[in-house]
Formats: C-alpha cells, structure tokens, sequence
C-alpha cells in the first residue's frame, strides 16, 4: 500500500522543496521506490533542487490532460535507481489541477510507488489543496518564527478538515513537524522561538529539526538534495527524520548549540 | 421677542440621518396559502387587539424557501387585520419587487436565531454579527458541543449551547457559542460566549492568552488582559455591561 505524505507549510521560503526533494532522495536510499510530485505548477524549482531540470519533457499538467502517460512524464535520477521524480508544468497554473486529475495520477502511481511525496506550494490555495488533499501524512514544515508557526497552525487546520481522509472519515492524517533554520545560538539569545516554544504552540509530533547550514543553499544551487551530503548538519538532520518517519529510533540532535547539554534538553521532559 | 419664534439660521442643520434599532413585530410565514395565512392571522389578532392594532410588522418570507406567493394579496390582507406592514426579508427576486411596488424595501436576510439586532448605546463595543461560511460543530443536541481536536488559526467553531473544548485553541482561531465556553488548554485566539445577547454566559480557560474574549457582544481585546489574568486559569463574565475576568 502506498503511503502519500505532502509537504506543507502555508508560509513560503521556509524549505518545503528542500525538505521534499531530501526527503524523497532518503527514503529511495533506504531502498523504497519513491516518486515525488512538484505541485508548484506555474513555478517549478523542484526539478533544479533534484538537479534533473535538463531532462523535463513532459510534466504533471500534461499527465492530468492525458497528453502524456505517466511513465513518459516521470523521470529516474541517475543517483538513486529508486527515485523518480514528476515536474510541475512551468507554463500553467495552479487551474490546470484537478481534483480528479490528481487523484487519477496519484492512484497509477500507488500501483508502483511505496512512497509518494507531494511538494506544495506555498498558501492555502488551489495547488496547496490538492497537495494535501489524497495525503496520508503530513510533514508540516515551520521556521522558528511567529509567522511561520502561526501559517502551519491555520495550515493543520486544512489538514484536518478539508482533505479525502476528514471528508470520508477516515482516520486523520498523520501530521509531522519539522523545524527548519533552526539556529540554537539565536535561541539561546531570545531571537528565535525554541523548539519547546513551537511544540507549545502547535502541539504537534517533532519529527526533527534541520539546522539552518549553509550546505541547503550549496546543495540547490548544485542541484544535490542536502541530504547526500553527509557532511552537512542538515544533511545528517534529514537523514535522522527519514529513520524516525520510518519508525527507527533516532535521538533528536541540533536541538542544543553544544553536545552536552543536549541529553540533559532531551530527557527533561 | 419671544426666543421660541426666532427663526432658525438657514445654514443650522434641519434634520440629521443617524441610524436607530426598533423592534417590531416580524411576521415569519411558514405558509404561502394566503387564506390560510387571513384567517389564523385574524384569530391571534383578536386575542390582543390593543398589541396587534396599528402596528408595524416585518414580512419574513426565508421560511417558505422561495415559495409562490402573491405579494399585493398578503400586504392587503395585513393592513385589512389592522397592522401596516414595513418591509420585507427573504423571498425571491420577484416577490422582493412586488413588495417595491408597493413601496415596502427589502430587508437584508439574516437568520434572525443567531443574529439579533443589538442596541445602540453599545454599539462601540459590540461586534459584527457572526459570517455566514462559519463550520458549525455538529450537534445532535443543543446542550453542549465537546471537541477534543486543537482548534488551528482560521477555524471556527459555533455551538448552539454549551463549548466545551479539551485542547487547544490556537491564535487565529474563533470559537462561538450561544452558552458558554470552556477551553481546557491554551485560548490563544477569540472566543465569544453568549452569542449574541446571552449576558449570563461565561468563558472558563484553563490558560488565557486570548486575542480577544466577547460576552454578549462585550469584549475586551488582548491587549487589555493583562498579568495576572493573563497566562492563568479564569473566568470570564459581564458585570454591567462589563467584562470581569477572575482568577480561578
């Protein structure tokens, strides 16, 4: 059975396409045949975060208007035989979706696909709906900052009322969060909302926090999801979420600015 | 010269337009018949001729769903029981300019059971009434509503009776009952109990950092809730047209 999870966030810029594109790129490397969705039509960057921008020549809109076959639109990346990747149409809108076009699309790839990961736009409009609307789980992402936090506040609303699960009442989808840019120093000098302070104010599962690294801008600009570099704080702090999504036990890290406080953070509560 | 023969200066105002509440008598029809609608109509009027006699009355045609019905023919038949009909609400289009013609306005529809006309010496701190697209938590009676799921910025919630919330309330959102309110957790966005004039109503809040708390149209702005209520376990009444919020 195929899993859909969406990427979301209502706020834009705070890394849904990073998150997507690593975490597709992760759950291929544990070996689960993974397709990721750009919902972005209009504004495709998923295809350049995942550095096969080149190779586009079918999109989504074009599967929806069966003007192409699923099989012909999807592309393979070249460093994981497992990952495959479907581009928004960068000449459309957000219109060109369609409930049951996507819902078409999502079903052929479930016959196929273990993982489906869908990026969405930002906002709360049509693309972002759809995004979220066939899901199973919801990796919700914030930065730790009011705006951010209030966005995927009003964002879990949606998940919980307008989506396929709340209308047919079915169980809710599984809704994750994720803190992006997370820079403990900034906490610690009060500029930046900690991760209890987010916590507190969503109520919501932390599958992991992603330090804010200047490897995220390297890896876009490189067309390498952050999570193959393994260097990298945030490329690790990918790689932790993936094994927690997939139920390993994996202690939080980049929580704390230095080592040692860190257990003391994560067993005080 | 007597003073109350002075003329008035003609640049001095006549007259000035403000607007003003009355309450009238609305008539809600349930039936288009009009014979029927003549003769019980007559029948409640002569069990109190002094209340019903030379009053106005409010045409209310949002029951009857867009039923035919002959305009002129109710109007005559109101003003031949002794009432003289001031407007109409609801109804269609058609019967919206029959009622024109006979140089009744139209009165903007709203349900009349969650939204009443308020006074106007409040008016400064009174509310919007309530918008149409607000989800309505179910209920299978008017008694209480429980919900044990967050409430998240830009939802809201309206319950008949009593609310009863077991989670938390984030700010953004709206929660609204015609009873009262509790919130086990965290209110941190608007919660408005007694809607609209239920001045007994109370909010309970385990936690508040409310963006705004209302009673009967009273509200009092986050800004204004200051330490120690702030960020403890309240109560929240009117007292005079006065919110007061306790410490529990």
């Amino acid at each position: 059975m195929a899993r859909i999870i969406v990427v979301t966030s209502g706020k834009g810029g705070v890394g849904k396409t990073t998150t997507s594109a690593a975490i597709a790129m992760g759950l291929a490397k544990k070996g689960h045949k993974t397709a990721v969705i750009d919902f972005d039509v209009g504004l495709r960057n998923l295809d350049l975060i995942l550095g096969c921008e080149r190779r586009v020549v079918y999109d989504f809109v074009n599967v929806i208007n069966d003007e192409a076959t699923l099989n012909q639109a999807l592309i393979k990346d070249k460093r994981c035989k497992d990952l495959f990747i479907l581009p928004a149409s960068q000449t459309r809108d957000k219109d060109a979706l369609t409930k049951e076009g996507v819902g078409k699309v999502l079903d052929e790839l479930a016959k196929t696909f273990k993982y489906i990961v869908c990026d969405s736009p930002a906002g709360i409009e049509r693309g972002a709906n759809l995004a979220m609307y066939f899901a199973d789980d919801a990796f919700v992402i914030t930065n730790p900052e009011v705006s951010s936090v209030r966005d995927s506040d009003r964002m879990l609303g949606i998940l919980a009322s307008k989506s396929r699960r709340a209308e047919n009442g079915d169980e809710p989808i599984k809704e994750y969060l994720l803190l992006s840019r997370y820079d403990p120093k900034r906490v610690k000098l009060g500029e930046m909302l900690s991760v209890e302070d987010v916590q507190d104010i969503l109520s919501l599962h932390l599958l992991g926090v992603i330090p804010e690294s200047p490897s995220v801008l390297n890896a876009s600009n490189s067309g390498t999801p952050v999570i193959l570099d393994e260097e990298s704080n945030a490329g690790q702090a990918y790689k932790d979420i993936v094994a927690r999504y997939l139920g390993e036990d994996v202690p939080h890290r980049f929580i704390d600015e230095e080592k040692k406080g860190l257990f003391g953070r994560l067993f005080r509560s | 010269m007597p003073s109350n023969s002075k003329p008035i200066p003609l640049n001095s105002p006549a007259f000035e337009f403000k607007s003003g509440i009355v309450t009238t008598p609305v008539l809600n029809l349930f039936s288009a018949d009009i014979n029927v609608i003549t003769h019980q109509l007559n029948e409640k009027i002569k069990q109190a001729p002094d209340f019903f006699t030379n009053s106005s009355l409010l045409i209310d045609l949002q029951a009857l769903l867009e039923q035919e019905l002959d305009i002129p023919l109710l109007v005559d038949a109101i003003r031949n029981a002794g009432m003289f009909p001031i407007g109409i609400r609801g109804g269609t289009k058609e019967q919206q300019q029959a009622a024109n013609t006979l140089m009744l306005p139209g009165i903007s529809a709203h349900s009349s059971s969650t939204h009443k006309p308020h006074t106007t010496e409040n008016q400064v701190s009174r509310l919007p009434p309530v918008a149409e697209d607000t989800e309505k938590a179910v209920t299978t009676n008017i008694e209480t509503t429980v919900i044990a799921q967050p409430i998240r910025s830009g939802q809201r919630i309206y319950a008949k009776g009593d609310l009863v919330i077991i989670a938390q309330v984030s700010s953004g959102a709206e929660i609204m009952a015609e009873g009262n309110i509790h919130v086990y957790g965290t209110l941190r966005g608007r919660a408005l109990a007694g809607i609209p004039d239920n001045a007994n109503a109370r909010i309970f809040c385990s936690d508040l950092q409310a963006e705004l708390v209302s009673i009967a149209g009273n509200y009092r702005v986050s800004e204004d809730i200051i330490e120690p209520e702030r960020n403890a376990p309240v109560q929240i009444y009117l007292s005079k047209q006065a919110i007061i919020i306790q410490n529990t």
